[in-house]
Order: structure tokens, then C-alpha cells, then sequence
């Protein structure tokens, strides 16, 4: 089922980058987990890439507008997330997994995604079109009344992937959504963000770089709460020479631009 | 437009006749900009577009089934409310059978002491990720705000005031003495979590409540002067001064 686009939605932004911004600062308990980050995000698929501690996880808690910035300016969709501003609007056109995702399991996935859907506020009577469309792209149609605690886990991460992008989001943000998945979902994954690409934002974080090679259009690369390389994954690629540590260029790129933060 | 196309026009239009090409023209023009001669079309559509059209409707239904009624629940109360619900109850138990070691002729109740603060636990339990496990995503979405923060309070003072009338009662606690404070802890609560958060405000109120008034009922025994029925209008005032604060700053709860 074709989904009808609205005079809004074609109509032109008001702003040149879905994602903007500039000297980012964000706390983490203590920590200040992003410090002085500067990004530009546009359509496509961008693949968050970092080692452990890096940030990733509290910049896209901070792009979700859960957490807020502690200083620097961020923008998301052109409005600005920082600061006491009304964030119902941009909200409904952001979709997001969290890492741990956590789910209600005496839910049945159509209730769960509906749950979802009533809490973006979506239109009542788009619901229960945008629910199944969005089950079936996960490829949980078969499985769609059944509870969420008889699912496995991969199941479980799909049924996360489709509450996050039952809205059709503008800025979808998936925080590490290949845990779990079996090679083949992988696959199918991959395809489905390649396709949400195409017409919104998508900030997938991984610690795989095989995902990023096969699905993203462009690749961040963060550490210490900082950017380090913002590119296509050719370019990474590209700055990965024979002596690096690594089993395949993209590896090979990733550690040269880590350097030492690369290894243990 | 002023003239409408004739009533012949319009059955050789809908049954496919062959009109003249300029009448054709002008029945098609028409139709366009008058929904009157629309609609009198569609009175005479032949049954083979009839059935063409209600085909094309019943495709364009919403599909999948509704939300059943059993999950409307979930707009109000936390999802997973049930472990909750059995903590407050446990709770009121034990404040009950605590009653059931006190001297006879002690005027204060365990039950009285711990209502004005049950609403707050509740409150507290329904904005945390331990009791809510899509809290993360649930505080990401439009909905999060003063309103789901005021439909949770409403769905705990349902589950919870029932509760504690039930204990007041075996205990003979009356309701006078524990409503208003119970209410206006709550506000006030709400107004303070405009400020630190949901979650924070409600614990800090519920320690502080413990250290000021269970703690010394505790030890000096008597109803404390905060509940007796001649500090009603000071609860009525701070519950309608928390109602205001909380009204005033709802833009504060976007983030919880």
C-alpha cells in the first residue's frame, strides 16, 4: 500500500540540514560524553561509527530530544532542541530505537506499534494503515498479534524498527538496531534503511563496519565526543593505509583516523 | 455556469451513449465545476461503475485491526502498571498491620501517616525506566509532556484512592484527615517536578514527608498538627497553588 503524500510534505524546507550542529556539548551523568561537536546531516544514510565510550549513543539520545544539550547549538529539522522550546512539533517527525530498547510484553506488536503511533500523535485514522505497512516492512505481518514476549530477539529489534518508523519520520535514528540480527535480517535490514534513505535522514549507529560499507551513504566517525571524519565510506576507505590494523579497507581507514584509540 | 446540464444529457453521459462531441464537451466541462450535476450522475451510474466504485472505497479502508479497548488503558496509566498496583497495595498493607502493633489508645495511624505520600510513590514509579521499560522511548515522543504527565497522575489517584479509602476504613482513619494533604502533595509535587524533573520531585517530597512527619509521629506518637483537620486550608491552598505553578509552567514539562 502506497502511503499519500501530503501538500506539507512537498512543500520546500526552511532549512539546508536536517541534522546541524555546532559546538554541541552534551552531558552523560558526570561525563561531558559530546564535547564541542560540530556535524551537518542531510538525507541519506549515515552510519555512526565509534569505539566504545565515544558518544554515540548520548548524541543520538540528544538528537531524540531526550537529553538536553549543555551548551552549543543544535538543530534538528531547523528548529533548535536546546533551551526551554516547544518540541511536540519536531517529535512527531522523529523516529527512534532506542539501544535497549525496552518493550511492554504483554503487548501484541500491532499494539505495541499502535501504543507508538497514539504517543506520536499520529491522526486516529492513519493508525492502523501506518501500523500494518510498517509491520510489514520489518516482515512481522505473520507475527503481528502475537505478544512481544513470545518473540525472539531479532523479532523483538524489528518490532523496534517498525515502531520508529511508523510515522514515515523526516529524521530516523537507530541506535545500534543490527544487535541481534541474524545474517540474512542484516540484509534485509540494510535494504530497508537504504530505501528510508532515500528520502529522509537516517543516523544508523554501529560497531559493525560491514554495515556501514553495505548500507550508508556517508559515514561519521566520532571519538572522545568529537568528530573525526565525516565522509563517503570510499573516503574512509581511502585514508587506511597496507600498515593499519584491519581486515578489510573500511577497518583499515577506521583505525588509521583512530589511531590509538582504535585498539584497546 | 449558470444553467445546469439537462437531465438527458446526463443519462446519455453515464450510460456511454454517443453524444455529440461539443455536448460531450460541454457535460464533461460542467461536471467539473458543479458538484449538484455530480451527484446526479452518480444516481445514474450503471451498475457496472457502481460496482467499480464501491470496490475502489472498500479498498481505500483503513486495514489491520483497531486498538482493542483492553489497551486504551495505556493512554492513562503506564503500561505496566500491574507490579506497581501490587506494590501500593502491599504498601497500605503493611501500614495496616503496623496499626495492629500500636497501643490501643494511640490516636495516630500508620495507614493516615503514609496516604498523603502513596499518590507520590505512584507518581514517582510511572516516570521511571525501572517501572516503565519504553520509558527512553516514551519521553522521545510528542505525547511526553504536561499531558501524559497529568493522564499518569489521574490514572494513579484512580488506582490509589480507592486503596487507601478501603485502609483508611479498617483502620479508622478518616478520609478528612488524609484527602487534602494527600491531594496537595501531589500538586505540589507536579509544580516541583516543572522545575527538577518528574521522578526527582517526587522522591525528594516523599523523603521529606518521612523526615518531617512519619519520622516524628513515629517517636512522639498523635496525629501531627500538618494532618489535623485545622491545616485543611493550608493544603487547600498549596494544592491550588501547585495546580497554578504546574499550569503556568507547562512548556517546563517537554522533557521528563
Amino acid at each position: 500500500m502506497v502511503r499519500a503524500v501530503s501538500a506539507a510534505e512537498v512543500a520546500p524546507t526552511g532549512y539546508a540540514w536536517q541534522v546541524k550542529a555546532e559546538g554541541l556539548r552534551v552531558r552523560a551523568g558526570r561525563k561531558m560524553a559530546v564535547d564541542g561537536l560540530d556535524l551537518r546531516l542531510g538525507r541519506g544514510v549515515h552510519g555512526l561509527l565509534g569505539p566504545n565510550g565515544a558518544g554515540k549513543t548520548t548524541l543520538i539520545r540528544s538528537l531524540a530530544t531526550v537529553l538536553r544539550p549543555a551548551s552549543g547549538t543544535l538543530e534538528v529539522l531547523g528548529s533548535p532542541v536546546s533551551g526551554q522550546v516547544d518540541l511536540r512539533g519536531l517529535r512527531r517527525a522523529l523516529g527512534y530505537l532506542p539501544q535497549d530498547f525496552g518493550y511492554y510484553k504483554r503487548f501484541t506488536v500491532r499494539e505495541f506499534v499502535e501504543y507508538v503511533a497514539w504517543l506520536k500523535e499520529m491522526p486516529k485514522r492513519d493508525v492502523p494503515g501506518a501500523v500494518q505497512r510498517a509491520v510489514e516492512r520489518v516482515g512481522l505481518a505473520d507475527r503481528a498479534d502475537d505478544r512481544m514476549k513470545t518473540l525472539s530477539g531479532g523479532m523483538v529489534r524489528r518490532a523496534g524498527i517498525a515502531q520508529a518508523i511508523v510515522n514515515d519520520p523526516e529524521v530516523l535514528l537507530l541506535d545500534e538496531p543490527t544487535a541481534g540480527l541474524d545474517p540474512g535480517q542484516r540484509v534485509r535490514f540494510r535494504e530497508l534503511v537504504q530505501e528510508l534513505g532515500s528520502d529522509s535522514c537516517v543516523v544508523v549507529s554501529t560497531h559493525l563496519v560491514e554495515d556501514v560499507a553495505a548500507a550508508c551513504t556517508d559515514v561519521v566517525l566520532i571519538n572522545a565526543g568529537r568528530l573525526v571524519f565525516q565522509g563517503t565510506p570510499d573516503d574512509l576507505a581511502a585514508a587506511g593505509g597496507s600498515d593499519d590494523v584491519g581486515d578489510s579497507p573500511l577497518e583499515r581507514g577506521y583505525s588509521a583516523l583512530l589511531g590509538e584509540a582504535g585498539g584497546w | 455556469m449558470s444553467e445546469h446540464a439537462s437531465a438527458e444529457s446526463i443519462a446519455r453521459y453515464a450510460s456511454g451513449d454517443d453524444l455529440p462531441g461539443d455536448r460531450l464537451w460541454a457535460v464533461e466541462a460542467h461536471l467539473e465545476t458543479c458538484e449538484l450535476c455530480r451527484l446526479r450522475l452518480a444516481d445514474l451510474a450503471p451498475p457496472q461503475v457502481t460496482a467499480l466504485t464501491s470496490a475502489v472505497w472498500a479498498g481505500l479502508e483503513p486495514v489491520g485491526t483497531p486498538a482493542r479497548g483492553r489497551r486504551r488503558i495505556a493512554r492513562w496509566a503506564t503500561p505496566s502498571f500491574l507490579p506497581w498496583l501490587a506494590m501500593t497495595a502491599f504498601v497500605v498493607l503493611a501500614a495496616l498491620s503496623v496499626d495492629g502493633f500500636l497501643p490501643v489508645d494511640s490516636v495516630s495511624s500508620a495507614v493516615l501517616l503514609v496516604a498523603p505520600i502513596v499518590p507520590v510513590l505512584g507518581v514517582a514509579a510511572a516516570w521511571s525506566r525501572f517501572m516503565d521499560p519504553a520509558h527512553e522511548l516514551v519521553v522521545s515522543t510528542a505525547r511526553a509532556g504536561l499531558q501524559l504527565v497529568l493522564r499518569r497522575t489521574v490514572a494513579v489517584l484512580v488506582t490509589v484512592l480507592p486503596v487507601l479509602l478501603v485502609g483508611g476504613w479498617v483502620a479508622g482513619a478518616s478520609p478528612a484527615y488524609w484527602l487534602l494533604p494527600c491531594l496537595g502533595v501531589t500538586s505540589l509535587t507536579l509544580a516541583l517536578g516543572g522545575v527538577i524533573g518528574i521522578r526527582r520531585a517526587a522522591v525528594a517530597t516523599a523523603a521529606t514527608w518521612a523526615v518531617l512527619v512519619i519520622g516524628p509521629a513515629a517517636v512522639l506518637g498523635g496525629v501531627p498538627g500538618v494532618l489535623a483537620p485545622a491545616a485543611s486550608p493550608v493544603w487547600a491552598a498549596v494544592l491550588v497553588g501547585g495546580a497554578a505553578a504546574v499550569f503556568f509552567r507547562s512548556a517546563s514539562y517537554a522533557r521528563l
